[in-house]
């Protein structure tokens, strides 16, 4: 911030604030709201929807209050006549370019046009409609986002996100005029380009030109076969957002209330992806020191460090389009999601007397781009789907809607067993930083016999909402079996985002950093943040999300991956131990090189 | 100039006994502020159509600390109607590199660029040939400054200097926000002064002879001349350079066919002026402004068919991303054609014009904006041409 205060009125009213501030925030320091619809808190300023303009007394024309910092003796009006009637002619322009169909719009009741449109009454509006009579498509050949033109309000919102936020660039703008849409490369489908499926474009489009592609009516229709046994697992970062749909303000931890909305809503039984996310630690944590055992014991020059993370399907997908070169070091683990699906249709199948064939697995994710995860071929490794259907945050807060279920007065309930047990360390997944704090935290101890040595285990260099994080481990004492690494600080990076991830893997193929093990979560945050979970969203509300997650794993008993009992059960009694050749066959998976646009 | 012709001045294209790489050397005698002084007393005002003092904006940029700046030469001559650029670098193109250069030298910049139309591509290896010659030149005279050519791809937008260089940097090309201005962040964020082909013609002949002989041209509000772009129904169409200050009935006079009914002025996003309004409009920045495009209409004409033409090109040409312009070009094309075919009653025309009001302070940039210019002065002046 600048020291330098600006003096200006807006609406007669004085106010002081910092040089560079724009007008908008000025005018929210006085409680004066003005709409916008293209202005996002997490991208920079576009200044293109209009609908924030203000009169500036003595200016030739309107301004755009996102886009304008004050100057000295600015006289502002954000509701003066012309002010008036240059916006509402905005929204109604923005209606007649746009497929109103409201009642049947998936955005219904959350969108940005809509409420607009509401607020300043537009009737019967007087321009022609522009919607029919242009070839505009509906992309719903991917699994994960539909994206349909009709109702795009070319805000570029998308754009910036999977360019700035994101450094994708799927979604561009293409043509100009009357046939400006936004496209992909020549048009593709999203399943052909380099979209993500991380849904962030999801989470900031105003109105319904993108969305999920939803599974609730599947999920009913398997709820109520009886000849299926409906499983579902949550992911970490559902329980301290759900209530975003719910009514809550962000950051509230309802993990007890969701596991009896779930069950409720007829799921036969209501398990925890935190148990594969424990798993996976010790399968990852092994594959970690396996590679280093190779790389400083037998010199192996081929073993690929650093090491990579493979939960976050986004980041999978982005690391094939972008940096093909560097799948050997990722992580072979499936996600947890995928590790949970495989093993519901084999260990828990077998230990219910159920046969696979009839048992479904629905997952609750902060993620769009789960739903493609699920549908990737290698992900049948228990000779079927391994996961049915996967769900947002939001479609489960729709479901519990739908179901009627008054979610504030419900009484929490616990995960049903097996493969129902968590650990703090799992539930930290869920921000960006978790798996690496989680995984530090059992490696450390596998490897020494002693807790890692931060104060009441929480590793605070690698939590918060700096872009890349760095984190070093020295690891002393060692263990007869890994005196090896006796004295080796071992080098940590974690980025959240895909625009900080390139910017880190780009460090790493340069050559201007090392590490040896490396934390890549696709979306701002981590997975509290993701592209499935309640919208809106900005840094504020992923801050209180972090929080919550934070405080979930505080408050646990348990808060070591390898210390979960039903972690330890399944290694015993199906696993053997971890990366043994069964891991490796249900939970292990290969990655494919993909094209570049 | 009351009931004179208008008067023809040969300055842009005079060639006789100048030696431009001469005119350089000998500008860059004096100080970067004395030329300063000098463009602001000429009264030179930019001659794409804005019309923002020409001695301003190199001062603005000059005053700008920063190691790299840059001054680019605006030949994306896009605008309907207007050929005059082209003309200039056709034939006196020397004129417009020493005029960058001594813009150049003036700001502080290294580097100038002339963006030309991607239409124009026609003229790059004859003024690439000629830039050659001409770098070499200023080299020879010890001042520090190249100029490089780069090409446009047919965007009207790009016209609009936020959006050209956007487009210089590789980007789509789309209009910021302003401010920052040009002068502050331009070319690569950098400052930059940006002038039209023709204003660093004018800028030359000052720098050689002075500001006082452009001065005595023109009005207090126009001074100098100007070279415009004539076209539609007249004798005479092509290129004139005439001193400012005439009024549409004195150019009518000149330029006409003797049955004009209209001229539009400034190209598509100029405005029309009618017949009844000839003796009162001075062609000038206290009447109508131009940038040099002067279409002349007469009797035989349509002017749904000219105002439906614009609204076409505004249609493609807009880049789409604000929502005035974009949609509602749109709308006002559409709308005339509903009333043309009676699926919209009359009445329908004001609710256009308050359209195109809300385009003129709403829209995000110079095109958005002045799409009303020609519609409201169309359908004011033309209403039953519209109707019927």
């Amino acid at each position: 911030m600048s020291k330098y205060l600006v003096n200006l009125t807006i609406n007669d009213i004085p106010v002081s604030v910092p040089e560079g501030t724009t007008i908008l925030a000025a005018a929210k320091k006085l409680d004066f709201r003005i709409p916008t619809l293209c202005y996002h808190e997490d991208l920079c300023v576009a200044g293109n929807c209009r609908v924030c303009v203000v009169e500036q007394v003595g200016g030739r024309a309107l301004i755009a209050a996102c886009a304008t910092p004050v100057s000295e003796g600015m006289q502002i009006h954000t509701n003066s006549a012309v002010v008036r009637t240059a916006r509402k002619t905005i929204i109604e322009l923005l209606l007649s370019e746009h497929n109103s169909d409201c009642t049947k719009c998936y955005k219904n009741g959350n969108c940005e046009l809509q409420s607009l449109a509401h607020e300043y009454r537009v009737g019967d509006h007087v321009f022609i409609d522009l919607v029919n009579g242009k070839h505009r498509s509906i992309d719903d050949l991917s699994p994960s986002i539909i994206k349909d033109d009709s109702k795009c309000i070319r805000c570029q919102r998308c754009v910036r996100t999977c360019d700035e936020l994101q450094g994708v660039s799927a979604l561009a703008v293409a043509y100009k005029g009357d046939h400006q849409k936004i496209s992909t490369f020549l048009d593709h489908p999203l399943v052909e380009v380099v979209c993500t499926n991380c849904g962030q474009c999801v989470n900031r489009c105003p109105v319904g030109a993108l969305i999920e592609k939803t599974y609730v009516e599947e999920v009913w229709d398997v709820i109520n076969n009886p000849n299926k046994h409906v499983v579902v697992q949550t992911a970490p970062a559902v329980r301290v957002a759900i209530g975003e749909e719910l009514g809550y303000n962000p950051g509230e931890r309802l993990t007890g209330k969701m596991v009896t909305a779930l069950k409720r809503l007829g799921f036969d039984s209501v398990l925890d992806t935190d148990f594969t996310a424990d798993l996976t630690i010790l399968e990852e944590g092994t594959e970690l020191l396996t590679r280093l055992k190779r790389a400083v014991v037998d010199k192996d020059p081929t073993v690929a460090l650093p090491m990579t993370t493979s939960c976050s399907p986004g980041w999978i997908k982005f690391i094939e389009h972008t940096f093909p070169e560097y799948l050997p070091n990722v992580s072979t683990c499936k996600s947890p999601q995928q590790m949970f699906g495989a093993l519901a249709k084999t260990y828990y199948a077998q230990k219910k007397g159920l046969k696979a064939q009839d048992i479904t697995v629905v997952s609750i994710m902060p993620c769009t781009a789960k739903k493609y995860e699920a549908n990737r071929p290698e992900m049948r490794s228990s000779g079927y789907k391994d996961v049915d259907y996967v769900l947002t945050t939001r479609e489960l807060g729709m479901m519990i809607k739908q179901a009627g279920i008054n979610f504030q007065n419900l009484e929490d309930s616990a995960y049903d067993s097996i493969m129902g047990e968590s650990t703090g360390a799992a539930v930290i997944f869920g921000a960006t930083g978790g798996v690496m704090e989680a995984a530090l935290r059992t490696v450390y101890e596998l490897v020494t016999g002693r807790e890692v040595p931060f104060a009441n285990l929480n590793i605070l260099p690698v939590r918060g909402m700096e872009g890349v994080k760095e984190a070093k481990v020295k690891i002393e004492g060692c263990l007869p079996e890994w005196k090896f690494l006796d004295g080796i600080e071992v080098s940590c990076a974690v980025a959240h985002s895909l625009a900080h991830a390139r910017k880190l893997m780009q460090a790493v193929k340069d050559g201007t950093a090392h590490y040896h093990f490396i934390e890549v979560m696709a979306c701002p945050g981590g997975c509290l943040g993701g592209g499935g979970q309640p919208i809106p969203t900005n840094e504020d509300i992923r801050a209180k999300r972090a929080a919550a997650i934070y405080g979930e794993d505080e408050g646990l008993p348990l808060r070591k991956s390898h210390e979960n009992p039903e972690v330890k059960m399944i290694y015993e009694e199906f696993l053997g131990a971890p990366n043994s050749h069964k891991s490796h066959s249900l939970l292990h998976t290969h990655y494919l090189v993909r094209k570049q646009y | 100039m009351e009931n004179t012709r208008p008067k023809r001045v040969d300055i842009i294209f005079l060639m006789e006994g100048i030696d431009p790489i001469k005119v350089v050397e000998n500008a860059i005698k004096k100080s970067p502020d004395d030329i300063i002084l000098d463009m602001i007393d000429s009264g030179l005002k930019g001659r794409g159509g804005a019309g923002f003092p020409t001695g301003l904006k190199w001062k603005f940029t000059r005053n700008e600390d920063s190691y790299d700046k840059y001054v680019i030469c605006n030949a994306d001559e896009g605008e309907p109607g207007t050929f005059k650029d082209r003309e200039i670098l056709d034939r006196v193109p020397e004129k417009v590199f020493a005029g960058l250069a001594i813009c150049g030298y003036t700001i502080g910049a290294r580097e100038g660029f002339i963006y030309l139309r991607g239409e124009y591509n026609f003229l790059l290896p004859a003024l690439n040939e000629k830039l050659d010659v001409f770098n070499a030149g200023l080299k020879k005279i010890g001042l520090d400054f190249t100029i490089q050519m780069r090409s446009g791809s047919g965007a009207y937008i790009c016209g609009e200097e936020s959006a050209l260089f956007e487009s210089m940097e590789g980007k789509r090309g789309e209009p910021r926000n302003k401010p920052p201005y040009p002068t502050v962040a331009g070319y690569l964020g950098k400052p930059t002064a940006i002038n039209n082909v023709e204003t660093l013609v004018y800028a030359f002949m000052i720098a050689r002879i002075g500001p006082e002989k452009f001065k005595e041209m023109g009005t207090k509000d126009s001074r100098g001349s100007k070279v415009f772009s004539i076209s539609g129904d007249t004798p005479k169409a092509g290129i004139s350079e005439l001193e400012l200050g005439m009024s549409v009935q004195q150019f009518v006079d000149e330029f006409g066919d003797g049955d004009t009914k209209a001229v539009q002025v400034g190209g598509a996003s100029g405005g029309c002026v009618p017949r009844k309004m000839f003796k009162e409009t001075i062609i000038g920045y206290e009447g109508i402004p131009t940038g040099g495009s002067m279409m002349l209409f007469n009797s035989s004409r349509s002017m749904y068919n000219v105002l439906h033409d614009y609204l076409e090109f505004f249609t493609e040409e807009s880049c789409g991303q604000c929502t005035p312009c974009r949609v509602g070009c749109q709308q006002l094309l559409k709308g005339i054609e509903a009333v043309k075919r009676g699926e919209k009653n009359p009445g329908y025309l004001d609710d256009l014009k308050k359209l195109a009001k809300t385009m003129k302070v709403a829209a995000k940039c110079g095109l958005g904006q002045s799409v009303a210019n020609p519609f409201i002065s169309i359908v004011s002046n033309f209403k039953e041409e519209i109707i019927y």
